[in-house]
């Protein structure tokens, strides 16, 4: 019985990957459910045993990205390293995932904040996205209790930091940028800093 | 009829406000035949504080209202400490009274030489910590005059107090403030009041409310039978707990819009969790102001 449940959670991940891959390369609404099928193998019908409709499956894509990117941040604000250091694993993470499993982000980017009326009925506001939201929190609010960071709106923060990872993440997807996310990981992390912290901290 | 228990009242630094708050106990008529008050600076008894600091009484309790000040504030001739020092040592059960009795209260914040009896703060270093064993504290600002009618009728019963680790009693400050709040649904979907003396919405999120952490039961056991602080409008000021009070009592501090302090014993996460998922929804019947 163990081992049914264990494979039948693993089949389950095989399907969230390959509709991941299929959203980010064509778009939630081109992609259908006997394509997302097709991909691994497996008979339309038994997909729906899985997820019972497209939009579900959406929503569970999504949730998996934030549990994952919830997990290694979480490992981050658990060690005991500057905020400075905090930043820059948490700008590593980001353009690793963004260099190695670009759909991840493409996903993030273009089905779930594009598309907003498929989350509307499950995911309302955050709460798919609670995992990651919540690590980020912590990570900040850790931030300025030790008072290395500079006291704020948490949204004000949020979007600096996320929306700069996202915007340069967007740019390597359009091709824009001439070399690899990566090589710029070490001066945005600064530039994060240098914006975020508090008057008192270090340089 | 069995005799009844000698009550003697001492006051220290106060502002008599424990006094006054007692003088409200509905049950006011019934206590004074119950109970025979030796000294109560408030109203008539058979002594007046320059007897009662010239001989020595036998009692049952003593309440102390107000902070200790070893020196420097002298009652009817004598300081005020070495009259209620002498009279600790007689008193076979000390009932302190409001705050600044129990932990040092807001007479502390005026002269850091004050303390509580038991306790400085959170500290055990009260000027009679010596007697901790025969104190309880009944912290407020004012005391809830219900909760001294407790403590006078357990020990006319001759039951025992449950104690906290402040020796707070279990049965009135083992749950927070916030049980019995009538806004507990807008904390829970986070809604805030926006205002002090409205009808709806939480203090809690941006008005300072300290509630959900505060030891008290003030929304169980209603002021004057009827109301509390939050049924009102205004928020909890934290006056049961040692160290208060603290500062910019009406508002909230946040770290990064992230409350400071949680609601007792709710780890962050799972605090970040529940509220990010709370506020995805906007409920109409909530949000809307009926008034």
């Amino acid at each position: 019985m163990k081992i049914k449940t264990e494979k039948k959670r693993q089949r389950r991940v095989e399907i969230l990957l390959a509709a991941l891959e299929l959203f980010s390369q064509r778009g939630y609404y081109v992609t259908t459910m006997p394509e997302i099928a097709k991909k691994i193998q497996m008979s339309v019908g038994n997909l729906y045993n899985y997820f019972s409709s497209k939009e579900d499956l959406a929503q569970a894509i999504i949730q998996y990205i934030s549990q994952m990117l919830a997990e290694k941040i979480h490992d981050v604000n658990n060690q005991p390293i500057s905020v400075k250091e905090k930043i820059r694993q948490i700008v590593k993470i980001y353009f690793d995932i963004a260099a190695d499993q670009p759909q991840m982000i493409e996903y993030f980017l273009r089905i779930y904040l594009a598309n907003r009326e498929v989350f509307s009925d499950g995911c309302e506001g955050m709460i798919c996205v609670a995992p990651f939201m919540t690590e980020i929190m912590v990570f900040f609010e850790e931030g300025v209790r030790a008072e290395d960071l500079r006291n704020q709106d948490f949204f004000s923060a949020f979007g600096l930091f996320m929306g700069y990872l996202g915007g340069m993440a967007f740019l390597k997807g359009e091709n824009v940028l001439p070399k690899e996310l990566q090589s710029y990981s070490d001066e945005i992390a600064e530039n994060i800093y240098r914006a975020l912290k508090s008057d008192g901290a270090p340089a | 009829m069995a005799r009844r228990p000698r009550v003697l009242w001492l006051q220290g630094v106060t502002c008599n406000g424990d006094s006054h708050s007692f003088l409200n106990a509905s049950e006011m008529p019934q206590i004074l035949e119950k109970f025979h008050f030796v000294y109560h600076p408030l109203f008539e008894t058979g002594y007046t504080l320059e007897s009662i600091a010239k001989e020595y009484f036998d009692i049952d309790i003593l309440v102390i209202e107000g902070g200790l000040l070893k020196k420097g504030f002298k009652r009817a001739g004598v300081e005020s400490f070495e009259l209620i020092e002498r009279y600790a040592s007689i008193a076979k059960q000390i009932v302190c009274a409001g705050n600044c009795a129990s932990f040092g209260g807001i007479s502390r914040k005026m002269d850091r030489n004050v303390t509580g009896a038991a306790f400085c703060e959170q500290e055990p270093t009260g000027l009679l910590a010596s007697y901790s064993s025969k104190i309880i504290n009944l912290p407020g600002c004012p005391i809830h005059p219900q909760w001294l009618v407790y403590a006078l009728e357990m020990n006319r019963h001759g039951q025992t107090i449950e104690l906290d680790e402040f020796r707070r009693p279990v049965e009135l400050y083992g749950y927070t403030v916030h049980e019995g709040c009538t806004r507990n649904e807008y904390f829970e979907w986070k809604i805030d009041a926006k205002g002090f003396g409205v009808r709806e919405g939480c203090l809690f999120y941006e008005h300072g409310c300290q509630g959900p952490f505060t030891h008290g039961s003030c929304n169980k056991i209603l002021w004057g039978g009827v109301s509390s602080k939050t049924r009102a409008g205004m928020p909890c000021i934290g006056c049961t707990e040692p160290g208060f009070p603290s500062t910019n009592l009406f508002e909230t501090k946040t770290l990064m819009s992230i409350p400071a302090k949680m609601p007792l014993g709710v780890p962050k996460r799972a605090y970040l969790t529940m509220t990010g998922i709370a506020k995805a929804f906007k409920i109409e019947r909530l949000e809307k102001k009926k008034f």
